[in-house]
C-alpha cells in the first residue's frame, strides 16, 4: 500500500540561527526509515511523468522501487545509468519545477520527494561502497572535453562509460567548475564534488588542470594532438555590472569573485592564504541563487546585517524557492522592489591617505513599483520618483549575472557565437559551427542550472557517440 | 606540480626563477602573465612572464617579495616544485608597425619590459629603454637591457648609480630634443605609469602601460581585477593586461590595489616569523 499522506517528510535541517555561523552543510538528508516512508509515497505510475521532468532522464520511478525494496546499491546504479552526478543533483537540482512539478501525488498535496530521495541513496553509495568502477572497455577514439563543470564531467563520464578516452582540461586548480568555485560549501560540500571527479577518473577519464583552453592549448590543437571531437563547457563568463557610480570602491564584489574567494580559495578559514572582507553589513544585488549563495556566505562569515537588494517582487524572485526560505530563516532581509542607483565611498578631503578612503560606507537606492508585463511575462519594475534612501552598508555583492567569456571564440576559427556571445549549438545534438565541436552548459546557454548543463553534457556526449561510430 | 630549473637572486629583494612549464613556454609572448600557487592551500598570485626557452620548456619569472606568497615562494630552491603554474595569460604586447618606441621601467616593472624591449629590438625597432630604481643595490637587469637597447638610461632617486631623479625627467628631455616616438611602453608602479602618461599626453605620443591589479582565476570568470579604461569597465586578465595609459583612471586602480593592506602586512610577517622559528 503506498503512503498516501499528502506531505512529503521534511527535510531534517541545521538551526538556523546555529547554521547562520557555520559552513556545514544545511539540509542534513533522510535517515533510511524517513527515505522508505518518502519511497512508499511513490504510485509508480505506468506513463512516469516525472521522467519527462528531468534533463537528464533519470529512470525516477524504478529507483524509487528499488529503495522501497531496501535495495539501496540497487537504487544508485538506476540513477548512475543516466546521471554521473547523482550526490550533487539530489541537492542543487530545481527539482520543484523539474521531476517533481510533474508527480502526480503534486496535485494533491505535495510531490513526492524525489531530489531528497535522490540524495539519500547517493549518500548511501558513497558512504557504503568502495568498489572501484569497471573501466569500460576501450574503442580507441579520443575526445577532449573542456572545462570540469557539470556540463563537461556529465560529457566525460557519458563517453568514457561508452570506452572513449576522454581528456578533461580545466583552467583553474581544481576539477569541479562552479560546484566547487561557485556552490559554497553548506549547500553542497565539496568532499562530495571531489568524490564525484574521483569517480569519472577511476572510470579512466584524464583530468589536467591548469590548462587555459584559448590560451594554453587552442581547440585547433586539441585535434591536432589527436582527439577526434572536442566538447566545449567552460561556463559562463565575465561577470556583469550595473554601471551605476561607486562600484569600483573597495568592497564591491561580484559574486563571482566573493564566492571564488571563498569556496575555491577557502577565504572564509581564518588562516586562509587568499584575503576576503569580512563586512558588518552587506548588500547583495539580484534575486537568483547565486545572490542567495553570497549572501548566505557574507552571513556565516559574520555579518550582522546582510540584505538582498531586488527591483522585482518576491513572486519574481528567480532563486529557488527552498533558498529564498533557507536564506529568510537564516535571518537575510529581503528589500525588495528596490534598485540601487549608486554606491557610497568614504571620502576625507583633509587627508588623501586615509585608509578609509575609498572604502563602501553605503548605497542609494530607489523604491520601484511593478508596471505592465515585459517581453518575459514578468511584470517589469518602473521607479516611484523621489524615494531614494541609502542603505547603511559597507559592502556590495553584485549578482546579476554574466556574460559569456571571449578566449575560445576569440581563439577558434569558425565558431559561430550569437549577439550576447553565447556559442550557437544545434540544439537535438549540441554541435556547433564547426565539425566535430561540440558545446553545452553555461557557455551556450548563459547563466542557468547545474542540471540543464549535465542535460547538454549528456545530449553532446551521445551525438559524439554517433559521429566518431559512424566515422 | 611544476619544477623550478634555476633560480638567481637579482637583487635582496628580486628573485629570477626558471620553472619547467612546457606547455605555457611554447606560447608565452612578452606582455602575458600567469598565474601560480606556491603549495597546497596557497593564493593564486600572477606574475607577468619575463621570458622563456620554448625548447628547454622553461618559462622565466622575476618577483618582488612584497608578501606571504611570494615570501614561501622566495624559499622554493632549485630542484623544488611549485604547485600550480598556468598560463599564459591575457594578450600579448602589440609590436606590429613599431619603429621607433621609448620602454620605460620601474623597479620590478623591468624585468617585464625587457622581452618587450628585447622583442622589439630583435624585430628591428629602435628602442630607447628607461629604467628607474631606488638605488644602486636594487638594480636589476642592466646587461640584458644595454644588449637590447640603442639608448639605455639608468635613473635612481637617490644618485647611487646613473643619473639621480625620476624616470619621466629624461622621457621629457628625449622628447624635448626631438626623438620621434611611435609609442612609449611604460612598465612599473602605478603612480610610475600615471606620471609617463601625464608627461607624454601633451605631446600625444600614444603610452602603453601595463596594469597587475589583484586577481584570483585570471580567466575572465571572477571580474576582480576590473578598471575603469576610457570610462568603461574592462578586465585586466581578459581586455589586458596592457592598456592605452590615456584612458586609465590610475587614481582608482590605485586605491583597489591596496585593498588587503592590512591583511597582507599581517600574512606576511606571519610567514617570515614561521621561517625565522624554523631556523631557530
Amino acid at each position: 500500500m503506498p503512503n498516501m499522506s499528502l506531505k512529503k517528510n521534511p527535510m531534517p535541517v541545521q538551526d538556523p540561527v546555529e547554521r547562520g555561523r557555520n559552513f556545514k552543510e544545511v539540509a542534513l538528508g533522510y535517515d533510511e526509515a524517513t527515505a522508505l516512508d518518502e519511497a512508499a509515497r511513490c504510485l509508480n505510475c505506468k506513463n512516469m511523468p516525472c521522467v519527462s521532468g528531468c534533463p537528464v532522464n533519470v529512470h525516477i520511478p524504478e529507483f524509487i522501487a528499488k529503495v522501497r525494496e531496501m535495495d539501496f546499491e540497487g537504487a544508485y546504479q538506476v540513477i548512475n545509468q543516466s546521471s554521473s552526478l547523482p550526490a550533487v543533483c539530489g541537492r542543487v537540482c530545481p527539482q520543484e519545477t523539474q521531476c517533481e512539478s510533474k508527480c502526480v501525488r503534486g496535485i494533491k498535496g505535495e510531490a513526492v520527494g524525489i531530489g531528497r530521495l535522490e540524495r539519500f541513496v547517493a549518500d548511501w553509495h558513497n558512504s557504503h561502497c568502495t568498489e572501484a568502477p569497471k573501466i569500460p572497455e576501450q574503442n580507441g577514439h579520443k575526445v577532449a572535453v573542456v572545462g570540469s563543470g557539470p556540463s563537461g564531467l556529465t560529457c566525460a563520464g557519458d563517453l568514457a562509460k561508452l570506452g572513449y578516452k576522454v581528456t578533461v582540461y580545466e583552467a583553474l586548480h581544481l576539477a569541479g567548475g562552479v560546484l566547487v568555485y561557485g556552490i559554497p560549501e553548506f549547500r553542497l560540500p565539496k568532499t562530495i564534488v571531489q568524490k564525484e571527479v574521483d569517480t569519472l577518473k577511476a572510470l579512466g577519464v584524464d583530468v589536467e588542470t591548469n590548462v587555459v583552453i584559448g590560451r594554453t592549448l587552442t581547440v585547433d590543437e586539441l585535434f591536432e594532438m589527436g582527439y577526434e571531437a572536442v566538447f566545449i563547457g567552460s561556463g559562463a563568463g565575465l561577470p556583469r555590472f550595473m554601471n551605476i557610480p561607486g562600484e569600483s570602491l573597495k568592497g564591491v564584489y561580484s559574486a563571482n569573485e566573493f564566492l571564488t574567494r571563498s569556496n575555491l580559495m577557502k577565504a572564509y578559514k581564518p588562516d586562509a592564504a587568499t584575503p576576503i572582507m569580512h563586512a558588518r553589513k552587506v548588500a547583495v544585488v539580484g534575486g537568483g541563487n547565486v545572490a542567495m549563495d553570497a549572501a548566505r556566505t557574507a552571513l556565516r562569515m559574520g555579518a550582522e546585517k546582510v540584505y538582498i537588494v531586488y527591483r522585482r517582487s518576491l513572486e519574481e524572485l528567480p532563486a529557488r524557492k527552498e533558498e529564498v526560505e533557507h536564506a529568510m530563516e537564516e535571518g537575510i532581509e529581503f528589500r525588495l522592489l528596490n534598485n540601487p542607483t549608486r554606491i557610497i565611498g568614504f571620502e576625507n578631503p583633509d587627508d588623501r591617505r586615509d585608509p578609509r578612503n575609498g572604502f563602501v560606507t553605503g548605497m542609494e537606492c530607489i523604491q520601484m513599483e511593478l508596471g505592465e508585463p515585459d517581453a518575459s511575462g514578468r511584470r517589469s519594475p518602473v521607479e516611484v520618483p523621489g524615494s531614494e534612501f541609502v542603505l547603511d552598508v559597507d559592502c556590495v555583492i553584485i549578482a546579476i549575472g554574466t556574460s559569456p567569456n571571449p578566449l575560445i571564440k576569440s581563439t577558434t576559427e569558425g565558431l559561430e557565437v550569437n549577439r550576447k556571445g553565447g556559442i550557437v549549438v544545434e540544439e537535438a545534438t549540441g554541435l556547433t559551427s564547426r565539425e566535430g565541436v561540440y558545446a553545452g552548459g553555461d557557455a551556450v546557454t548563459g547563466a542557468a542550472t547545474v542540471i540543464l548543463a549535465m542535460g547538454a553534457g549528456k545530449t553532446a556526449a551521445k551525438a559524439i557517440d554517433e559521429y566518431l561510430s559512424a566515422k | 606540480m611544476y619544477k623550478i630549473i634555476s633560480k638567481r637572486e637579482l637583487n635582496p629583494t628580486v628573485t629570477m626563477m626558471d620553472v619547467e612549464a612546457p606547455l605555457v613556454a611554447r606560447k608565452a609572448q612578452p606582455g602575458q602573465f600567469i598565474i601560480l600557487r606556491v603549495d597546497e592551500d596557497g593564493e593564486r598570485i600572477p606574475l607577468t612572464v619575463a621570458g622563456c626557452d620554448k625548447e628547454k620548456g622553461t618559462v622565466k619569472i622575476i618577483f618582488q617579495i612584497v608578501g606571504a606568497s611570494t615570501e614561501l615562494l622566495n624559499h622554493k630552491n632549485e630542484g623544488d616544485f611549485i604547485q600550480d603554474f598556468v598560463g599564459p595569460l591575457g594578450r600579448a604586447t602589440r609590436t606590429e608597425g613599431l619603429k621607433k618606441v621609448a620602454i620605460v621601467g620601474g623597479g620590478v616593472g623591468c624585468a617585464i619590459a625587457l622581452p618587450v624591449a628585447q622583442k622589439l629590438h630583435e624585430l628591428g625597432c629602435e628602442v630607447h629603454s628607461i629604467i628607474g630604481f631606488r638605488s644602486k643595490d636594487l638594480l636589476i637587469l642592466e646587461d640584458e637591457f644595454k644588449a637590447a637597447s640603442d639608448k639605455l638610461i639608468i635613473m635612481t632617486d637617490d644618485g647611487s648609480y646613473g643619473e639621480q631623479g625620476v624616470v619621466t625627467v629624461p622621457l621629457k628631455r628625449l622628447i624635448e630634443e626631438g626623438e620621434q616616438y611611435d609609442e612609449v611602453i611604460a612598465i612599473g608602479p602605478l603612480i610610475m605609469m600615471k606620471f609617463v602618461t601625464l608627461t607624454t599626453k601633451p605631446y600625444n605620443i600614444k603610452t602603453i602601460v601595463s596594469m597587475n591589479p589583484i586577481m584570483i582565476d585570471g580567466t575572465g570568470m571572477c571580474g576582480g581585477c576590473r578598471l575603469t579604461v576610457g570610462g568603461k569597465t574592462k578586465f585586466a586578465c581578459v581586455d589586458g593586461p596592457e592598456f592605452d595609459g590615456f584612458e586609465v583612471d590610475f587614481d582608482e586602480a590605485m586605491s583597489r590595489g591596496v585593498m588587503y593592506r592590512t591583511f597582507e602586512q599581517e600574512q606576511r610577517e606571519h610567514v617570515c616569523n614561521l621561517f625565522k622559528k624554523e631556523v631557530q
